[in-house]
């Protein structure tokens, strides 16, 4: 595997407010019968949609405005539930290459990592300032800089209306990560395989001393 | 230095301390099943790697096994492809597989404990959150997801961050009628489905030391709702003897090496904890959820809550589950009428709950309109449940008798929820859509809350339900 660091990310927004959003809205379990991820973005929140549609609301994840975006930004707890990958991986293949988020369930947070898509944290009222202005104004241009551990929301890349609707210009906010993860984005490790079978020999020795390998000699 | 359990099972499978800070972990025992693998094991091929430990690593089928007919191929393809390439890579690996003709096949954390694969201090994995369950025995086990499972195949290892440690005391005598899954409901209602982020939640208390393995695993399987990727309950005695005469467990002269092992695992008296709680158990009733998450429950004489009961951050929460459930705020969860009743999953469906859901039908019959299913743990429940003649009690009062596997908890094989039905369930995710229709609603409970609603045809309270013909 190619080692890719992942120091900064840019680009639009798609907000995606409520708390303990779980995976399986985010992916039904009828979609996991497959022997592959391929094709699973087209299911991303296909019932949420669905009902959205029928209460003639509308879904984010169908927005025309937010269809480049690749920065998802979230509320509390998301991906709770089922350790389901396809989650993470749905929405990675729909385009989102960050997730911005008042907090993470653990599994999700550690399935996200692994596919090289970070999951930032921020203060509930950032994020909730995040999602406002990003629906005022779905081109706002956003950065997240890993290793400053900020935010940068504006200017709007557009130069059309919802330009003019931004009411909130350049601001930024603190982005959190858990040093361990946020050590493995910038420095390319996120993809662990290689670092495990690295020294193979310690591996090889801790399990000889497990008791219940050597049968409590 | 003393310690807690969590702490002494993560520095006996630490491999070394990674570039990140993480540890490396290994992994004492890897579960696996149909669903989260086949992509693990083409990302291993495709890098030229194999399985490192086959021998530290066992396979069964469970999630879209079909309950009724499972001939060969199966009707559904996409089920057939996922059992296939199961068969194919566990061979090619070097992996047991606990097939459909085994007698050993089964959710797969009801057959790691009752084959004595599951044992106290071990690191366990599986992808799948409900991994937490093997804690009942004293182990660090947790959920993960295909890439993770890979890196398991390939190195026995994980990259991980140790969690903090939450121990829970529940002290105080369970009053009839209430069970381990009301004592679940109830820490979860208290602490939040978010409350455990971080934390592996050790149980104790005396209420939990006079539990059996099969409330223990229970109370274990659930943590993840709380958002507790681990839960645990120190090893004691009841482990060592659920555990003696096990298939996998070690015999002889050894079982009982490993026995006194086992024990100085436990938390030591005075080990630190990063967070305490105390839950009194003589005051819980049997526990309803009505919402769309597992925190969203009430006692079943209670009312359902407003959202402007609560703090403003929980009302949108709420709104939305009344929305999707259907339901008025502060109306009685008793009396919510049912279409399905639903006995399963790595819950509530081994041996001991389908006896207690048993005890409630018999002589009884199921509501008309209600559809209701017993779906046995594993192949071993459902024989010894035969034994017993509990499947006569069920079919008698009008349950469907069924195959062994996770069945309509995800709806992953064709027991699903049709519509807007509404399920009493013995499962653990209430979530919209969790079994297998959009737009179902799930109630989740006991199994004897189940029976009893089974047979009513609506929500009651299980310590009221009167036995005729007693």
């Amino acid at each position: 595997m190619a080692i890719e660091r992942i120091t900064r990310i840019t680009g639009r927004g798609l907000p995606l407010r409520g708390n303990d959003i779980d995976t399986d809205r985010i992916i039904p379990a009828r979609f996991l019968k497959s022997i592959s991820f391929e094709g699973l973005e087209t299911h991303l929140f296909e019932d949420d949609i669905a009902q959205a549609r029928e209460q003639k609301a509308g879904h984010p994840l169908v927005e025309p405005a937010y269809e480049r975006a690749t920065i998802l930004v979230v509320n509390r707890n998301f991906g709770c539930g089922s350790s389901r990958e396809h989650a993470p991986q749905a929405i990675r293949r729909r385009g989102v290459r960050a997730v911005v988020g008042e907090s993470f369930s653990e599994i999700f947070f550690g399935n996200s990592v692994a596919l090289g898509m970070p999951c930032v944290t921020g203060a509930a009222a950032d994020v909730a300032r995040l999602q406002s202005t990003i629906e005022q104004a779905p081109d706002v241009e956003i950065t997240i800089d890993l290793e400053a551990g900020q935010l940068q929301c504006g200017p709007s890349t557009g130069s059309g209306p919802s330009r003019a609707q931004s009411r909130d210009g350049d601001w930024r906010m603190a982005i959190t990560l858990p040093a361990a993860a946020r050590e493995s984005f910038l420095d390319g490790s996120w993809d662990a395989t290689g670092l495990l079978l690295d020294r193979f020999e310690e591996v090889e020795a801790t399990k000889q001393r497990l008791p219940y390998v050597t049968g409590w000699r | 230095m003393p310690a807690t359990l969590f702490e002494k099972v993560w520095d006996l499978h630490t491999v070394r301390t990674l570039p990140n800070g993480q540890t490396q972990l290994f992994i004492g025992l890897h579960l696996i099943h149909e669903v989260t693998t086949p992509q693990a094991f083409d990302m291993l091929r495709a890098r030229g790697l194999g399985v490192r430990y086959p021998d530290r690593t066992f396979a069964t089928v469970d999630h879209i096994v079909p309950t009724r007919d499972q001939r060969r191929p199966f009707g559904d393809l996409m089920a057939e492809d996922m059992l296939s390439a199961l068969e194919r890579n566990t061979k090619a690996a070097g992996v047991p597989l606990f097939d459909l003709h085994s007698g050993a096949q089964g959710i797969v954390h009801v057959i790691g404990p009752e084959l004595g694969l599951t044992q106290p201090g071990m690191t366990i994995a599986c992808g799948d959150s409900h991994t937490s369950t093997h804690g009942a025995f004293g182990a660090v086990a947790f959920g993960i997801g295909t890439s993770q499972v890979r890196d398991v195949l390939a190195s026995q290892c994980l990259a991980m961050d140790p969690s903090k440690v939450r121990r829970i005391n529940v002290s105080g005598r369970l009053t009839p009628g209430v069970y381990a899954k009301d004592v679940i409901l109830e820490i979860i209602r208290r602490l939040g489905v978010n409350g455990g982020v971080g934390y592996a939640y050790e149980y104790a208390g005396d209420a939990v030391d006079r539990m059996t393995m099969d409330e223990r695993m229970t109370i274990c399987n659930m943590s993840i709702e709380g958002g507790a990727r681990v839960g645990y309950v120190n090893p004691d005695q009841t482990t060592v003897d659920y555990l003696r005469g096990k298939k996998y467990a070690p015999q002889g002269e050894e079982f009982d090496k490993a026995a006194a092992w086992w024990l100085s695992l436990a938390s030591d008296p005075d080990a630190h904890y990063d967070d305490v709680v105390d839950i009194d158990a003589s005051v819980i009733r049997p526990c309803v959820t009505w919402g769309i998450n597992p925190g969203q429950s009430v006692f079943v004489d209670e009312r359902l809550p407003a959202p402007a009961d609560v703090v403003s951050g929980e009302r949108a929460s709420i709104a939305e589950a009344l929305e999707f459930m259907g339901f008025d705020e502060g109306q009685p969860i008793k009396g919510t009428r049912i279409d399905v009743a639903f006995v399963g999953s790595c819950t509530n469906a081994r041996l001991s709950d389908l006896r207690e859901a048993a005890k409630i039908v018999r002589g009884h019959h199921v509501a008309p309109n209600v559809q209701a299913l017993v779906v046995p743990g594993s192949q071993a429940v459902r024989a010894a449940a035969e034994r017993e003649g509990l499947d006569r009690v069920f079919t008698e009062a009008g349950f469907e008798w069924r195959g062994a596997g996770c069945s309509m908890c995800l709806a992953m094989n064709q027991d699903k929820l049709e519509g807007r039905q509404v399920c009493a369930s013995s499962s653990n995710r209430n979530f919209k859509g969790r079994q297998g229709s959009p737009t179902g609603r799930t109630l989740l409970m006991s199994p004897a809350m189940v029976a009893a609603a089974a047979v009513a045809g609506e929500i009651v309270d299980v310590r009221e339900f009167t036995q005729h013909g007693d």
